[in-house]
């Protein structure tokens, strides 16, 4: 058991996601998880007030699935499948997390410092962030599964783009912007 | 059934995202920072399975499980919407630490402040379907 119980290496965790998606393939579907914003959206009736979240989400309700299903397999994996996992970062991540305020970092799978707390500064935080991640995945039609793990595999130049548009955002929320907001 | 076959993939996926930590911020604030080969060599094991996998797919003009031809649709041929779009998703990705499946992971495991985040990204992705006609693509 303690193979299931220990951290998964990335050299299982990758290949399982890309088989996850050839299976979705086979499936007759696409791997792309951040569709289901666009679709939950219609399902909550915003196809009403506006004509992109007009269409047949029933037939994505496959999609909304796979999504119920991340959620149980996050459940599992935590309650079930961890003895309270701790990612074994670079000791050099830790300094400059403990520098920038983050004493979490290395005892702990999240920062409870932005998660733990629910005070206005991380309230706003987690609103900012989600708003970036909903508006700039549909307009860029898609996050990391459609676009690095699916586009890539695919050979998809778009996608290329998307992933580096990824890392210019991501670089800069780490190296402009958290200096100044933590 | 393959209703159920679908929840079980993402049951899969979920364990997978949590346990080889793809979920943790740590590791995505660490991929940023350069400081450690785990998330490249995630998604990098992940893209020469998949590369090697869709290319024989596309060679062998495989069928899917109903028998039909297996199609993969080409992304429109553009550079604003990626880069501009991916910029903002990047943004979000590295202060929120979890990209949208991780997301829902994470709150399955019970990271209740998970909820914050989703409900602003459905207005996100809102936003962008009433302005999308004003944006550059």
């Amino acid at each position: 058991m303690d193979i299931l119980l220990d951290p998964w290496p990335w050299y299982v965790g990758g290949p399982l996601v890309a088989l996850i998606m050839v299976f979705l393939i086979y499936l007759g579907k696409s791997f792309g998880f951040s569709s289901n914003f666009r679709n939950i959206c219609s399902v909550l009736g915003a196809g009403k007030s506006c004509s992109f979240f007009d269409f047949n989400w029933k037939a994505q309700s496959w999609n909304l699935l796979f999504l119920v299903g991340a959620m149980v397999g996050g459940f599992l994996a935590a309650h079930y499948l961890s003895d309270n996992q701790v990612p074994a970062i670079a000791a050099a991540t830790i300094t400059d997390l403990k520098a920038m305020g983050f004493d979490s970092a290395g005892n702990a799978y999240m920062p409870s410092e932005l998660f733990g707390k629910m005070n206005v500064k991380n309230i706003m935080l987690l609103a900012i962030g989600g708003l970036f991640i909903g508006f700039g995945t549909r307009y860029a039609g898609g996050c990391t599964s459609g676009h690095a793990i699916s586009g890539l595999s695919d050979l998809q130049w778009p996608s290329l783009v998307a992933v580096i548009g990824f890392f210019i955002g991501g670089l800069t929320m780490v190296h402009v912007f958290f200096p100044i907001i933590f | 059934m393959r209703k159920l076959l679908f929840i079980a993939l993402g049951v899969l996926f979920g364990m997978v995202m949590y346990k080889a930590e793809a979920a943790s911020w740590f590791r995505i604030y660490e991929m940023f920072n350069f400081q450690s080969f785990h998330m490249y060599g995630f998604i990098g094991t992940a893209l020469i399975v998949g590369v090697i996998a869709v290319q024989l797919i596309k060679r062998k003009q495989a069928k899917d499980v109903d028998g039909q031809p297996i199609h993969i649709q080409d992304k429109n041929k553009s550079i604003p919407r990626y880069l501009i779009g991916g910029i903002f998703f990047g943004l979000g990705w590295a202060l929120i630490g979890a990209c949208p499946g991780p997301i829902f992971v994470l709150l399955g495991a019970g990271v209740l402040p998970m909820l914050i985040v989703i409900a602003f990204a459905l207005l996100g992705t809102y936003l962008y379907g009433v302005f999308r006609h004003k944006l550059p693509h």
